[in-house]
């Protein structure tokens, strides 16, 4: 396990469930224990053997193999999936305690009404998350990284198969609470949300740039409190366009809704048509 | 952060190409690791000690090429060199930078017996 963050792959639980991922095991993993195999699909490596080296017995092998390769590849067949399922993936990231979870259980009430809507939580530990989106009627599936300290595209994948989605759907993936490690992982949404509420620093963006780098939108949430606090609100924005130019912002409140109108109003106008009158999608038990 | 997960990576790609080229045993990995790929180089040395364990690439030596970061000036019309994210332009200030280079995570070459 990494001692720099804790963060580590024995496995994972989805709704509970024990899921092997380990990629380290000497011994060749079987297809079916092996939660991080290559897709199918996946291009063969273009490994051929160039010269040789100083010692006799050695030879330099060419790979020229991205690191994230796997993943990727797992993120198309989900991209792949929302696209031939007419869902909208939205993938939200924050420190812990921005208010990720009340943000998107206000969301997912303004949308439920209006078309079919799924949540993946991803936590390291305990179903809170999942509990909260399942008492507003919509479905979720709690993905545990145990150590993990950031979700990856197969567990996106495993998780899916418990979310039956429909076109026009809505599907939110709550990341790990975490600024920096969720950055590099493609899941197969169609956007990364990164969310700052206003309880933090207005520099976040410039200490944290991966991320919001690999944003394409960023809520900055809790302005109901602005009046409290000593934040600074253009200068953020200001450090976050520093980092991305493209970034959009909104500033909303998911206590108190400020903001939501336009929110709501971002994802409807992403969103496919609904398929058929509102309502949220059904779990598979 | 997240230096784990990809130092497990490497092992993967590297076994799998010691495998498919009938080799017993990893000596060197030569790893492209970018400077604003947003990777903690030791933390991903300690890491690959770590997963290489028991593997084929157990002991084997970790170089690590670390290409500059680069960025498209849209102000300047040409490309310019950044240490980090976040950065002004060194040529004219402006922010409207668009990296290029220095994001690359790959593998590169392994040494194989």
């Amino acid at each position: 396990m990494c001692t720099t963050c804790g963060c580590g792959t024995d496995h994972v639980h989805i709704d509970g469930v024990s899921q092997l991922v380990s990629r380290t095991t000497a011994a060749p993993l079987s297809g079916e224990e092996r939660f991080f195999p290559m897709p199918a699909s996946t291009p063969a490596v273009g490994a051929m053997a160039v010269h040789a080296h100083g010692t006799p017995a050695s030879r330099i092998v060419q790979v020229e193999r991205d690191l994230l390769a796997a993943n990727d590849s797992w993120a198309r067949r989900n991209r792949d999936r929302f696209r031939a399922l007419g869902t909208l993936c939205l993938n939200l990231v924050s420190s812990p305690g921005s208010g990720k979870t009340t943000l998107l259980v206000r969301t997912v009430t303004g949308l439920a009404a209006r078309r079919p809507v799924g949540v993946i939580e991803g936590d390291q530990q305990t179903s809170n998350d999942a509990d909260r989106i399942r008492a507003t009627g919509v479905p979720a599936v709690q993905v545990n990284t145990g150590k993990g300290c950031h979700l990856e595209a197969p567990m996106i994948a495993r998780a899916l198969d418990g979310l039956a989605l429909t076109a026009g759907g809505v599907l939110f993936i709550e990341n790990v609470g975490n600024l920096v490690c969720p950055a590099l992982f493609d899941l197969g949404e169609a956007h990364k949300v990164a969310i700052l509420s206003v309880t933090e620093g207005e520099d976040k963006p410039l200490k944290y740039p991966d991320m919001f780098r690999a944003a394409d939108v960023v809520l900055v949430n809790k302005i109901d409190l602005l009046p409290y606090l000593d934040f600074d609100v253009e200068l953020c924005e200001a450090n976050a366009r520093r980092v991305n130019p493209s970034l959009e912002i909104m500033r909303v409140s998911a206590k108190s809704g400020d903001g939501f109108d336009e929110w709501l109003g971002w994802i409807e106008s992403r969103a496919r048509p609904a398929a058929s009158p509102a309502r949220g999608s059904e779990a598979r038990t | 952060m997240h230096e784990m997960s990809l130092a497990e990576s490497v092992v993967q790609i590297v076994e799998d190409t010691a495998r498919r080229n009938g080799g017993t045993r990893v000596s060197s990995v030569t790893l492209e690791i970018g400077a604003l790929a947003g990777v903690e180089i030791e933390a991903l040395r300690f890491c690959f000690d770590a997963a290489s364990r028991g593997t084929m690439a157990a002991g084997a030596m970790l170089m690590i090429d670390r290409p500059e970061g680069a960025a498209w000036c849209m102000p300047c019309g040409e490309t310019v060199r950044v240490t980090s994210l976040g950065e002004a332009c060194p040529r004219c200030g402006s922010y409207q930078l668009q990296v290029t280079g220095g994001d690359e995570l790959r593998v590169r070459e392994i040494e194989l017996h």
